[in-house]
């Protein structure tokens, strides 16, 4: 009863009171809070691989919690808050609506370690974020795109029009226009994070507007069914996970999102006690972003191209963004050699020189 | 030989005794068959309940987690009370939601406007803009009802998706933070003192939209058992006709109603976004205004019911999430399980309005 | 505007993307013509949706799968008639309880179904009759489903307007005091009339992962009970209005879709928005200067019903 009480009076603002509770278990305990359900197929449920890969690497040296379909705002606060409290050692708050709450609670749990996905603040010395360069994909995938058209009509089905996306559209335009100057992009925007019918219709919009590879930055394998019916005349990819059952067409490769390395690493560093807040963004190079098998329905040539692209991506030795690049209204944006600063990329909000069409505001 | 069948007799009044005791009587129920369901999935039935229904109110940390059963109920109750209004008097608004989302788009764009000027006065006219948000975006529903005859429950909820996609625009243009580096979302409140609405007391959950929802409860308790206003929405609810001709004008009420409604799912997105979410941003709204139906009609529509089924529903939620995070349970299992929670709750009702008789049958 | 737009294509595409809806609304229409309004649409759907997604890929066969869904949103819907018909519950929440437990429960049976791809439901062979232009396209490459779901609409009208039992069924929405008078079952013909709804919700569910998506994922009909609902007030409790309710909200979703495809000026947002508009805009006209009209709502909607004797 005095232990409640003094602890109600303390309110939050002593967390470190409960660092110490934390510190005291023997096992490190890391949690996760995931903005869908982990049977959505897609972000979530690649997060999800990632905990069970930390569950396999160290077995009983650590414990794992998890907490699905957590809206942003107010409940994940108190989410993350439980979990602070309940004893967890770090904690992964896997989308980008969760930054102003990860960063609220990390003030008042100096001792448990957060780490949040895809946003930009740090303001506590306990919080690192981390985000994969999803356009190294991408970039990949246009190559393939621009070379394999044969409408020279490709396509991107849109979530919402936030950086991330841009950025992956940028990517996928400028690579398929390198190798085929002839190609033109449609760009569709769902407005919907999660719609797998919405996704179908824009899909087959698509295809009927002559458009024959189709990349999509949401999740169902919708786009890939509406592809397989028209029988090999139009391909596309495997978003997030590897989608291996549209193998080997329409589904020629994928971008998987894989956590696995980075949660396993990070972990590990929690348990040797060398955890450091840091800013990663790591992609084909540490295997967050990787690529999925490259099928028989791409040419032989085509398929080597890519591969090494794949491999002057992971080695340092290519960037997918370097200049010279124009911005959609014909202003410079990266000079000749110049590649392109993290900042840019990660807010980026206009699209490169040959795109039509506006992005929605 | 013959035999016993159970025979319902309505009762001539509900039956206050059956009243109180049902809802003790549901949520046993509901403990036994949600304890069957979670020993299927293989947890432990005894620990999941304890962790549902009693850690979040007497556990280890019910310090904080009481304050958060108020969080989340402020704005189911404030929002249940308006819908309750207009569901006594027969009106349909099943855009509440809407209205939530359209009161936190107009309050915050205030606020957004005015900062980063600090004044007293800045709090006061976000809640005004809220509040006209709501009552505006419900305004739609309500004078197209009475000018085309168009029906409310399809308008009110296909706006809903309007004010949807009028929030992912927000948030990705014209309220976006234009210090967040490109990202959606408008800037945060509580970086912003005149706009914020934090607690008022540190620690207890309470902020302005949990006294509100207080204020709300008692202001419809009052109207309802007071004020003429009350009698006409309860007769023309019950008697449509006789309302009319005591001379209550369907027009009148259906704007009033709606406009009540919409204003108070208002105050509630505009609380909420400048309190325990703090900004806008794409997926603002959590459902609240779909939920709040569930509370309006679990509370029997009356308002001391809506404020102890909000606090219920919340109880439910909280205790959810531990249950999820602490033993492992799919967040699906929670849904299934509130799902069960509330047909215990509607069908036990049954034993507060009808007397449940054996009667003798002989056999033919 | 619709430079580029093929629109026999674009019809053709309209009428698989509503047919989820129109199903369920129909189904719907039905349950709302009986008195009994149940707004678990959207949980029955995704019952139906997780139900006939096992059962076609553990039977192998698309047919099974349609029926399982069926079967799935049917039994779900019976807790509803126990609920509302037997414990006399409050219809409308009733209904939303019941789209609250549904999508939990569907999440729950459809683990383990992850990256399993469904069996093809093939077209019609219409044969040489798919190649003629236009309608070809429009009329003569479905699969059994769409004509199904118009037939479904056609059955509805055809026993609601000339059968004895559509008769009874609209006189027991009606006024179910009457009816009871009459000695009609009421309370019978309401858990019939909700158990076809839930079936009809289900077959639209199966119709989401077994062809429109053919996957599993949780929450996969992603709200399309909701605009099942509001087709049904659409269409004025009329089952060919609930046909044209739904072509006309799925053509306009595929409409700006295309729109967007084919590089209209038009911003994405208003186009996003305007399914929504357009059919509130359609509602008003069509409900403006024809009186009462609208107020064609079966009489003894959402009331509970208790034979005194």
């Amino acid at each position: 009863m005095k232990r409640r009480h003094l602890l109600a009076t303390a309110a939050l603002g002593l967390g470190l009171a409960f660092g110490g509770a934390a510190a005291a278990q023997d096992k490190t305990k890391a949690c996760f809070v995931y903005v869908g359900p982990i049977g959505d197929l897609g972000w979530s449920y690649q997060h999800h691989q990632g905990l069970l890969a930390v569950q396999e690497a160290y077995g009983d040296k650590v414990e794992t919690a998890y907490q699905e379909s957590v809206p942003e705002g107010a409940d994940a606060e108190r989410v993350l808050t439980q979990m602070a409290l309940s004893g967890c050692d770090i904690i992964f708050t896997t989308s980008f609506g969760y930054m102003d709450a990860t960063n609220a609670v990390a003030k008042k749990f100096p001792n448990v370690k957060f780490e949040h996905a895809t946003g930009f603040k740090r303001e506590a010395p306990n919080v690192s974020i981390y985000n994969a360069r999803f356009y190294e994909g991408r970039a990949i995938q246009g190559h393939i795109a621009g070379k394999m058209t044969k409408t020279n009509k490709i396509g991107y089905i849109g979530s919402f029009p936030i950086p991330e996306v841009i950025m992956g559209i940028n990517a996928y335009y400028l690579h398929a226009k390198k190798v085929n100057p002839a190609v033109e992009l449609t760009v569709v925007w769902a407005m919907t994070w999660f719609d797998p019918a919405k996704e179908a219709d824009a899909a087959k919009a698509m295809i009927e507007q002559g458009v024959d590879v189709i990349a999509s930055h949401t999740d169902s394998t919708a786009p890939l069914a509406e592809a397989a019916k028209t029988g090999g005349k139009v391909i596309g990819f495997g978003q997030a996970s590897d989608m291996a059952e549209y193998k080997p067409s329409p589904r020629v490769t994928s971008i998987i999102d894989n956590w696995a390395p980075y949660y396993v690493k990070r972990v590990g560093q929690v348990m040797d006690g060398t955890w450091e807040s840091i800013d990663s963004w790591e992609g084909i190079a540490s295997g967050e972003v990787e690529l999925g098998e490259i099928t028989d329905a791409v040419p032989a040539d085509v398929k080597a191209e890519a591969e090494a692209m794949r491999d002057a991506i992971a080695a340092g030795t290519y960037h997918p963004f370097t200049g010279p690049i124009n911005k959609q209204d014909g202003s410079v944006w990266l000079a000749e050699g110049a590649t392109a600063p993290d900042g840019d990329l990660l807010g980026m909000g206009f699209y490169v020189e040959g795109i039509t069409g506006d992005i929605p505001k | 030989m013959g035999w016993i069948v159970l025979k319902l007799e309505k009762r001539p009044s509900p039956s206050v005794f059956w009243s109180r005791a049902t809802p003790v009587l549901a949520v046993a129920l509901t403990m036994v068959a949600g304890g069957l369901m979670f020993a299927i999935l293989g947890k432990n039935p005894f620990e999941a309940i304890r962790t549902i229904f009693w850690d979040p109110l007497f556990g280890e940390f019910a310090w904080y987690l009481r304050g958060q059963l108020l969080v989340k109920a402020g704005p189911l109750v404030l929002i249940a009370i308006g819908l309750s209004l207009g569901f006594r008097a027969g009106i349909w608004n099943i855009g509440a939601e809407g209205q939530y989302i359209m009161g936190a788009i107009c309050g915050a764009a205030v606020g957004l406007a005015a900062y980063p000027t600090e004044s007293r006065l800045i709090f006061p006219a976000m809640v005004i803009a809220g509040a006209l948000g709501g009552w505006a975006w419900a305004m739609i529903p309500a004078i197209l009802k009475t000018r085309f005859n168009t029906n409310e429950i399809l308008v009110s909820l296909m706006l809903v998706y309007v004010a949807q996609t009028v929030l992912a625009m927000a948030s990705t243009g014209f309220l976006r933070n234009p210090e967040g580096a490109g990202f959606p979302g408008s800037r945060n409140f509580s970086g912003y003192p005149a706009a914020a609405n934090p607690e008022l007391i540190a620690g207890s959950g309470l902020h302005w939209g949990g006294v509100a929802a207080l204020a709300a409860v008692v202001a419809a308790y009052v109207l309802l058992q007071r004020h003429i206003l009350g009698f006409q929405i309860k007769l023309s609810g019950q008697a449509p006709r006789a309302a009319r001709f005591a001379g209550v004008s369907p027009q009148k009420l259906t704007v009033l109603c709606m406009g009540i409604a919409g204003a108070l799912a208002g105050l509630a997105g505009l609380f909420e976004v400048t309190g325990p979410a703090g900004q806008i941003s794409i997926d603002f709204n959590v459902g609240y205004g779909f939920t709040a139906i569930i509370v309006a009609f679990l509370g029997r529509l009356n308002p001391v019911g809506i404020l102890l089924a909000g606090l219920l529903m919340a109880l439910t939620y909280i205790g959810g999430e531990m249950a999820a995070t602490n033993l492992g349970l799919p967040s699906a299992a929670i849904q299934a399980f509130q799902g069960m929670l509330l047909f215990f709750l509607l069908a036990c009702d049954l034993l507060t309005n009808y007397r449940v008789r054996p009667v003798f049958k002989e056999a033919r | 505007m619709f430079g580029g737009i093929d629109p026999g294509l674009l019809i053709a595409s309209l009428m698989v993307a509503s047919v989820p809806i129109l199903f369920a609304a129909v189904g719907e229409l039905v349950v709302e013509k009986a008195g009994v309004l149940n707004l678990g649409v959207e949980g029955m759907m995704i019952m139906g949706a997780v139900t006939g997604f096992i059962t076609a890929v553990q039977t192998g066969s698309p047919a099974l799968g349609f029926a399982g869904g069926a079967l799935g949103g049917a039994v779900l819907s019976l807790l509803f008639a126990v609920l509302t018909q037997v414990m006399q519950a409050n219809q409308v929440a009733s209904g939303l309880a019941l789209t609250l437990f549904g999508l939990g429960l569907s999440s729950l049976l459809g683990q383990g179904l992850f990256g399993i791809k469904p069996p093809l439901t093939p077209d019609v062979p219409f044969g040489p009759l798919a190649d003629i232009p236009f309608i070809g396209t429009v009329l003569f490459s479905h699969d059994p489903l769409v004509y199904l779901s118009v037939l479904a609409v056609a059955g509805v009208w055809a026993v609601l307007s000339f059968t004895r039992a559509g008769l009874v069924l609209r006189a027991v929405g009606e006024s179910h005091d009457a009816a009871h008078a009459l000695g009609y079952k009421v309370r019978r013909i309401r858990v019939l009339a909700i158990l076809f709804g839930g079936a009809m919700a289900g077959l639209g569910g199966a119709y989401v992962s077994l062809v429109r998506v053919p996957q599993w994922t949780d929450g996969i009909t992603a709200g399309a009970g909701w605009i099942a609902l509001a087709i049904v007030v659409f269409a004025s409790w009329k089952p060919w209005r609930a046909l044209l309710g739904a072509w006309l909200f799925g053509g306009i979703t595929v409409l700006q879709l295309n729109l967007q495809a084919a590089g209209s000026r038009i911003p994405v947002e208003y186009l996003s928005m305007s399914p929504y508009l357009i059919t509130i805009l359609v509602l008003v006209i069509m409900s403006s200067g024809r009186g009462r009209a609208a107020l064609s709502a079966p009489a003894s909607l959402g009331q509970n019903f208790h034979a005194a004797r």
